[in-house]
């Protein structure tokens, strides 16, 4: 019985000719998602701004200008009232304030002033963050990802070499800065779990970069080629398991965000975009990157201590 | 060629038995109930059984079972949670203070499982509903408060060894500076100073000595008061009645306190946030309204103003001692009930050795003359200055009590006039659960209702559900032979990952679902990685059986590499996460890690027994 295959196995494409275009598709991507978050910043959820969200149920069907007058009543002037679901939910979002006035605009507060005697709200869900909260755990991500890359850093070249981490590093953060870069553009809420999407993307991203690099390595110790014929042939030795692995993560990032709901929605949505583009990354950026850095079979060679290591053997 | 050794079968069949055996338990459904646990004294009986059964039949609910628990707590277990608050509601009525109700869900384990140590993971606030607070202390104010009582331990120290002052203050710069009486020397004092006060460091300055508090010290003051804090907060949850609070220290100046089920907030804060405190403080003679008006208050005095209204509408002011005799940091109980004189509402109070023999000092010399108790309340406040908003905090000093000293007294004594047997309950709750040693304010609140939980719940199951189904018909119908190896492999991962969350003890979020959901994607890899390498290798025309090891082998040293950057990714997470997050990354690492034993070693157990026996294997389905 032949095997079933998504993609020919003998499939030989230059994807090194292409290096020069890849890597400059890749740059300007990146500089427009640059671009994106230094102009357009994120829409921050609550969770880094601070303030109030709360998911009201009410016993009837409630009137959005209504409930958004009687809050501005009782002190929430810049209340934002939306309808989600049925016509008795309604969300109420509140700017952050600082101080005791932001004390002041819990749960409690705005199921006072949006309920009436005939129809009472009931509190669904409520988050409420002070803002300097939000600062903090803005630093902490930036932090999370510092400490990723140098760990990256300090792993692959104690595995591979030094250029091979710098490419897998320059690869991940590629990923990363395209993924909030979409998250600037399309205004998407970006909150705690879109930050942990964002994070474990650098994971997924960096696992498909080194399976590619892992071959490299393989063909550049078996293989009497020049370098850009082993990359050439490790891309596409791998193009395969690549492709379906990608394809089984997207298939259950996209499982997360069909039926996980929606406070997994942004979560899901960050995995999906990192799938994506860490499969077209590893194909096309890290080993372009690697040429470009005149990766060497003697890079991977073993290093002269460990030679003279050997020849005391017996 | 394939082979998989016996002892290596055994502990992949040993590996399948405990997983199954520890994640057993989370199939169990969990039943609503009020849990009853005794306080003070209070026990329960078959007395207090029948009680509460008579309550629960008056009121028309039918329990599914009533059973006394090993800590000899009540457990009445309902059908329905609509049940289960209304037997709360009846029985926190009927069993009265000395008992504390608590919605709570109980466990149906049965008992051989938790016997092996089987249990259950615990479900997050954003699965089962309940409220979430992050408080922060206001470590200037426990500062404050300190340097307020060194300075009147350097006050009594001079006093009570003769040592003549003119003032001891203290300065903005963070030192209290005692200034000698003229033609006092400073020699002794500075003795004295550096005897009692040994963690202070001081020198002399002209006719005064500066004493500061050393920075250690000043470290030793802020830990002191969150980890006082965090105690107090304990307590007073344990008042409010919560079956599995969490209250955990945050950094250095926060407190997270999760309470699961809980569903009335504004009670919640009420107890947790309240800083209210007492201070018994003597009564200064004189006419209070004269001293205001004149503007001559005694120096030792100062104005305070009572509950009552006085002929003029207004609080009746009161001259109040500047030295306080006991304040609520020494105060160890406090309970309400009726004063059997004169029938009132009343609070009896014991303090602690410091508090009891200050308070004896005080009452051996002050017979028959009235001492005041203060409530000391603490508002946040935001004014405007300079178009900024600044917090502030006010304080609010009301005299609620003046009693005539009856006799002496040191630890234990009661304070009367409280208006009703509520305030009189409330006012003991707070002071029961000690007063805070530093205030504090709440800087995140988040509440999931509890439907919304059920939601979350099945939400995030069904997506489970569904990323592994998507996976395993991908395999099967891509792979084959090795797709139903692969799915194995998998299904075996999520039974072992369960397994080990419930044994850890790992609170189960929507995100910690996702993290699971992930892993699908994550631990197939190694699969992929193998399964691609036999293809490769039977291109290279390989042998069947020789493909299948070489293709293990050879892909191992890959998916070692890629998971541990993976897992480094994970702990990032880990480290810099706050909650929910921290779900996810836990989930992640211990799926990652099991996945590098379940989809190499195992599926290639699996491989040798479907194929290994095969000598004149002349393909495989793959």
């Amino acid at each position: 019985m032949k095997p079933f295959n998504l993609f020919p196995y003998d499939s030989n494409l230059d994807f090194m000719r292409l290096r020069h275009i890849s890597i400059g598709i890749a740059t300007l991507i990146m500089v427009i998602a640059i671009g994106a978050m230094a102009l357009k910043s994120f829409n921050f959820a609550l969770d880094f701004t601070g303030g109030t969200v709360t998911e009201l149920k009410f016993a009837k069907a409630a009137d959005v200008d209504v409930v958004r007058q009687r809050l501005a009543t009782h002190g929430f002037e810049n209340a934002q009232v939306q309808r989600f679901g049925s016509s008795s939910d309604l969300l109420v979002r509140l700017q952050p304030k600082t101080g005791a006035a932001g004390a002041k605009q819990t749960a409690e507060d705005v199921v006072r002033a949006a309920s009436t005697p005939d129809n009472p709200a009931k509190v669904t869900k409520s988050d409420f963050v002070g803002p300097q909260v939000g600062k903090e755990l803005a630093l902490n991500g930036l932090y999370a990802l510092l400490f990723v890359l140098l760990g990256f850093l300090i792993y692959i070249s104690a595995r591979f070499e030094f250029k091979f981490a710098v490419a897998a590093i320059i690869t991940t953060l590629h990923d990363v800065v395209l993924v909030c870069g979409w998250f600037a553009i399309s205004r998407h809420e970006f909150d705690l779990t879109v930050l942990a999407g964002v994070l474990a993307v650098m994971g997924f991203s960096i696992n498909d970069t080194i399976v590619v690099f892992d071959r490299v390595r393989e063909n550049f110790r078996g293989m009497r080629a020049s370098p850009t014929e082993i990359m050439n042939k490790s891309v596409n030795q791998t193009l395969s398991r690549t492709i379906i692995t990608s394809f089984v993560a997207f298939l259950s990032m996209l499982a997360l965000y069909l039926f996980g709901g929606a406070s997994l929605r942004g979560l899901a949505e960050a995995q999906i975009i990192g799938v994506l583009i860490g499969t077209l990354s590893s194909i096309f950026i890290a080993c372009p990157l690697l040429l470009m850095m005149n990766v060497t079979k003697q890079d991977l060679m073993p290093k002269a201590k460990d030679e003279a290591a050997l020849a005391r053997r017996p | 060629m394939l082979v998989y050794g016996r002892s290596k079968y055994i502990l992949a069949l040993l590996v399948l038995l405990l997983s199954a055996l520890y994640s057993l338990p989370n199939i169990y459904p969990q039943d609503p109930s009020v849990q009853i646990t005794p306080n003070r004294g209070a026990k329960v009986d078959t007395a207090f059984r029948q009680r509460v059964d008579a309550t629960l039949k008056a009121a028309g609910v039918v329990p599914k079972k009533v059973e006394v628990q090993s800590g000899g707590e009540l457990l009445v277990r309902l059908n329905t949670p609509d049940a289960q608050i209304r037997a709360s509601d009846v029985l926190r009525d009927a069993v009265g203070s000395n008992y504390v109700v608590a919605l709570n869900l109980a466990s149906t384990v049965p008992g051989w499982l938790r016997a092996v140590g089987a249990r259950p993971m615990l479900l997050g606030l954003d699965l089962q509903g309940g409220v979430h607070f992050l408080m922060q202390v206001d470590q200037k104010a426990a500062l404050e408060k300190r340097f307020e009582s060194y300075a009147e331990d350097l006050r009594v120290l001079l006093r009570e060894n003769r040592v003549r002052y003119e003032s001891v203050e203290r300065r903005p710069d963070g030192s209290i500076v005692v200034t000698m009486a003229p033609g006092e020397k400073t020699d002794a004092a500075q003795a004295l100073v550096a005897k009692n006060l040994p963690n202070l460091t001081n020198e002399v300055a002209g006719n005064t000595i500066v004493v500061r508090v050393p920075d250690s010290e000043l470290q030793k003051i802020t830990t002191d008061a969150i980890e006082q804090n965090v105690g107090t907060l304990r307590n007073r949850i344990n008042e409010l009645g919560v079956a599995e609070p969490v209250i955990q220290r945050q950094g250095t100046d926060r407190v997270v306190v999760e309470l699961p089920g809980v569903q009335d907030t504004a009670q919640a804060k009420r107890i947790l946030g309240a800083t209210a405190t007492l201070e018994y403080r003597g009564v200064v003679e004189g006419n209070a309204y004269e001293a205001i008006s004149s503007g001559n208050v005694p120096p030792e005095a100062r104005v305070y103003y009572r509950k009552e209204l006085g002929p003029d509408g207004k609080p009746v002011p009161i001259l109040l001692n500047k030295r306080v005799i006991a304040s609520g940091e020494q105060l160890v109980g406090a309970t309400s009930g009726y004063d059997s004189q004169s029938g009132t509402p009343m609070v009896a109070i014991t303090l602690n050795g410091v508090g009891g023999q200050r308070m004896f000092d005080y009452t051996s010399q002050n017979v028959g003359k009235p001492m005041a108790v203060v409530y000391i309340e603490r508002i946040p406040e935001v004014k405007k200055v300079d178009g900024q908003e600044v917090k502030t905090i006010r304080t609010s000093e009301q005299v609620i009590n003046v009693a005539t000293i009856q006799g002496v007294f040191s630890k234990q004594f009661q304070t009367t006039g409280l208006e009703s047997p509520k305030e009189a309950a409330d006012l003991a709750l707070l002071l029961r659960a000690g007063a805070l040693a530093a205030p504090m304010d709440f800087v995140e609140e988040r509440i999931v209702g509890p439907s919304l939980g059920k939601e979350n719940i099945q939400r995030g199951v069904e997506a489970v559900g569904y990323s592994f189904l998507f996976a395993l018909v991908f395999f099967l119908f891509y792979y084959r032979m090795f797709g139903i190896i692969t799915c194995l492999a998998l299904l075996l991962n999520l039974l072992v990952v369960l397994a080990i969350l419930s044994v850890m003890g790992a609170t189960m979020t929507l995100p910690g679902l996702a993290g699971i959901a992930l892993t699908v994607g994550m631990s197939v890899d190694a699969n992929v990685l193998i399964n691609e390498r036999i293809r490769e290798d039977l291109r290279l025309g390989l042998q069947p059986l020789t493909a299948i090891s070489e293709g293990y082998k050879r892909a191992s040293g890959t998916i070692m590499d890629a998971n541990m950057t993976t897992i480094l990714a994970g702990v990032a997470l880990f480290a810099f996460g706050t909650g929910p997050v921290k779900g996810f990354a836990v989930t992640l690492i211990v799926g990652i890690v099991t996945s590098m034993y379940t989809a190499v070693s195992v599926s290639r157990g699996i491989a040798a027994l479907i194929y290994g026996r095969r000598r004149k294997l002349q393909s495989i389905a793959i």
